[in-house]
């Protein structure tokens, strides 16, 4: 009897043992200042990913975006970062890479599903090294309210001629603000704006990559170009634009009260959500009838490993499932507005991402200006452009004024091969 | 007595006094001191491929020296001075005239307006950031449509949003929030003051008002004193939280609303596409620390030790 009730006794340790075994899983989290996001990835793309490796549990824990390259790095310092790094592109990721904090992915099985344009963002200048698996790109470009268009009897504009007189016919009727955008927040005037309409007079890449060179400065006409449309731009916005954050814009836009946003396509979801009227994209406009159109289709998202993480193995699998199709479908599908940026065929569902998805066959493409390479000087020039745009807009700056001093910057530390 | 005891008598006799002040020593050599002194050191190193380096005030060269630099810091540095003396010329003169009210004896109410003055002062600064933000918001906020109501819609303009007025208005909303704590402190000095010396300045044929200027004023100019210093640390250290609040981290437009703290912020742990430089955060808070240090010690060794105490 007693060695019946040690045995059971035994047997019940032993089982309880093994059924803590059994739970004992890998908790891995996932960085990101993609808040809005939350729903998706605990709803839509994760339990995809934990059916399949029932080992393995990810949590998605985002940090609010204007925050988050700070609280990340101050994490990352203090060894409480998460496992997987929601990467920036080009230089603030590259800068983490170079302290330690990214690591190095480039044999990974998986990275061949992606072109070398998507991967640039991720490697370093040589190529030598790659940290992060580009995710998604985001495409700038022109939201419009149908109903209001419609209302007023507009077209979609396709030229820079068509698009002041559309701005002007809705100033004139007067019952919608033709642009909503405000400069409160700087980053909208920027990449909204200027980084959004200026590639058709810089020529796209070409332009880019001629600053890049040294063949072209910032000061020269097409790139003040850029700033002079932000400076025309001024008498379409709201009332007190100067004091006017992005949620203030983008309440204004799905409330019905502006007609046109400028915009990029990560504002799909939350756009579709919370305006009640039918929502249409346009590219940006083209110089004139004889030019070619150019879309910022932005290399905005990439994901990677912490290097201190203690999961590495559970990383690794995860970040192999993100160069998949499957992920790339889920994302696509359930986050209509970041483009997969790997090479698999993804039906895009959603209409209002596929009219994005078809300016890429219309227009060249390119990224934003700043963000390769010329933002390593200080002040970094993305964020300088913030505050230069802004200043122009608010009228305390000359285009040609801010075009200047952005040279300067660049004049001051960058050397081109 | 034993003269090969190492601890001398009298230590022994008040051992007391070691055991009463070292929690407090502890606590501020932790908290305090450690953080201060290691922010001096880190200011003293530049990162150099993942190492820190000596490079002793190299830092304090740059900043001064740098354009980009001494531009953030000198432009900074006079916004506080501005937020500084606004704050003395409007939020400390409004405190004291509220707390003469407060303290006369036969006002009615007195506990609702104490109160009343002083509950902005408990809210949470995000909190106060995103009223006003909303109060004064051109969209959605009353005032445009309050101003208009009496004919003054056409003065109503996105203070927050332009240079040349939105310091002045976080300023406005700072002193709104905070003008309790001055109150507080002036009503209780305001208080102290015996009934006897009041009464026979009364005997003696002075109105409410001399005595206020005569009597009042005079006792409590060692509050007053405490109030600027308390206003000048403040201004240095506990603009940052509104501000940021209500203009974001880069303390716009164009950087007309930047603080030190702001600047530091920026510096330190960077901004989007901006590196954060711990070193060269360092670096800026410890000219903070020295920007205090001075206005500080000025105050105590020029004005306080001057200051007479009235004892009651």
């Amino acid at each position: 009897m007693q060695r019946f009730a040690l045995k059971t006794a035994a047997l019940a340790v032993s089982m309880s043992l093994s059924g803590v075994a059994l739970a004992e899983k890998t908790v891995i989290t996932i960085e990101s200042w993609r808040a809005d996001d939350q729903a998706i990835w605990d709803e839509k793309i994760l339990p995809v990913f934990e059916a399949a490796y029932p080992e393995i549990d990810v949590e998605f824990k985002p940090t609010a975006a204007t925050e988050y390259n700070a609280a990340l790095n101050a994490r990352i310092a203090g060894g409480t970062a998460g496992d997987i790094i929601t990467c920036r592109p080009f230089d603030n990721s590259l800068a983490m890479y170079d302290a330690g904090s990214l690591a190095d992915i480039k044999g990974m099985a998986g990275l061949e599903n992606f072109s070398d344009v998507a991967k640039a963002a991720w490697s370093t200048d040589s190529g030598d090294a790659i940290f992060c698996v580009p995710m998604a790109s985001v495409i700038h470009a022109f939201m419009y309210n149908k109903e209001a268009f419609a209302e007023l009897g507009l077209e979609v504009p396709t030229t820079e001629d068509e698009f002041y007189s559309v701005l002007d016919s809705i100033a004139e009727e007067g019952s919608y603000i033709p642009l909503a955008m405000g400069t409160k927040d700087q980053w909208e005037a920027a990449t909204m704006g200027y980084t959004n309409v200026g590639p058709s007079y810089w020529g796209g890449e070409e332009g880019r990559l001629a600053i890049l060179s040294g063949d072209a400065k910032l000061t020269d006409d097409a790139y003040v170009e850029g700033f002079r449309q932000m400076q025309r731009w001024t008498s379409y916005l709201g009332n007190g634009y100067q004091a006017q954050g992005y949620t203030d814009s983008q309440n204004l836009f799905t409330l019905g009260r502006a007609a046109i946003y400028p915009t990029g396509s990560w504002e799909i979801t939350g756009f579709q959500e919370n305006a009640d009227f039918e929502l249409g994209a346009f590219a940006p406009p083209r110089k004139d009838a004889n030019s070619k159109c150019y879309i910022s289709d932005h290399t905005d998202i990439g994901i990677g490993m912490n290097a201190a993480t203690e999961n590495k193995e559970a990383v690794t699998t995860f970040l192999e499932w993100t160069t998949s199709a499957e992920f790339a479908g889920l994302l696509t599908n359930a986050a209509p507005g970041f483009f997969s940026l790997g090479n698999h065929d993804i039906d895009v569902e959603n209409e209002l991402a596929q009219e994005f998805v078809a300016m890429r066959g219309n227009c060249e493409s390119t990224i934003r200006v700043a963000h390769q390479i010329l933002s390593r000087g200080e002040p970094a020039l993305g964020n300088q452009l913030w505050t230069l745009t802004a200043n122009v807009i608010n009228g305390s700056m000359s285009p040609e004024d801010a075009a200047v001093e952005a040279q300067a910057n660049l004049d001051g530390w960058y050397k081109p091969e | 007595m034993h003269t090969d005891n190492p601890i001398p008598d009298y230590v022994k006799r008040r051992w007391y006094i070691l055991v009463f002040l070292a929690p407090a020593t502890l606590i501020y050599t932790v908290f305090a001191i450690y953080p201060i002194v290691e922010s001096l050191r880190l200011s003293l190193y530049v990162s150099d491929e993942g190492q820190s380096q000596f490079v002793g005030l190299a830092n304090y060269l740059r900043l001064l020296g740098e354009p980009y630099w001494a531009e953030q810091f000198w432009n900074a540095f006079k916004n506080n001075v501005v937020l500084f003396i606004m704050h003395m010329l409007i939020q400390n003169p409004i405190a004291l005239a509220l707390a003469a009210l407060l303290s006369i004896p036969t006002l009615k109410g007195a506990a609702i307006y104490r109160t009343v003055f002083f509950l902005p002062t408990l809210l949470s600064v995000v909190v106060i950031g995103f009223i006003w933000q909303l109060i004064l918001s051109p969209l959605w906020g009353v005032t445009p449509d309050a101003m208009e109501a009496i004919g003054l819609g056409l003065w109503f303009k996105p203070w927050l949003g332009l240079e040349s007025s939105a310091l002045v208005t976080v300023t406005l909303i700072s002193i709104w929030q905070y003008v309790g704590i001055p109150l507080i402190l002036f009503y209780a000095a305001l208080l102290n003051i015996p009934e006897e010396t009041i009464e026979a300045a009364r005997i003696d044929g002075l109105n409410g008002w001399w005595i206020f200027w005569k009597v009042k004023l005079p006792m409590i100019l060692p509050t007053l004193g405490l109030v600027s210093i308390l206003t000048y640390i403040g201004n240095f250290t506990a603009s940052f939280d509104l501000i940021y609040s209500i203009q974001g981290g880069l303390a716009g437009p164009n950087f007309s609303t930047d603080v030190m703290g702001t600047f530091l912020f920026r510096t330190f742990f960077g901004f989007q596409a901006q590196l954060g430089d711990q070193f060269m955060g360092a670096t800026v808070a410890s000219a903070l620390f020295f920007i205090i240090l001075v206005g500080v010690g000025c105050y105590l060794f020029g004005v306080q030790r001057k200051l007479q105490r009235y004892d009651s």
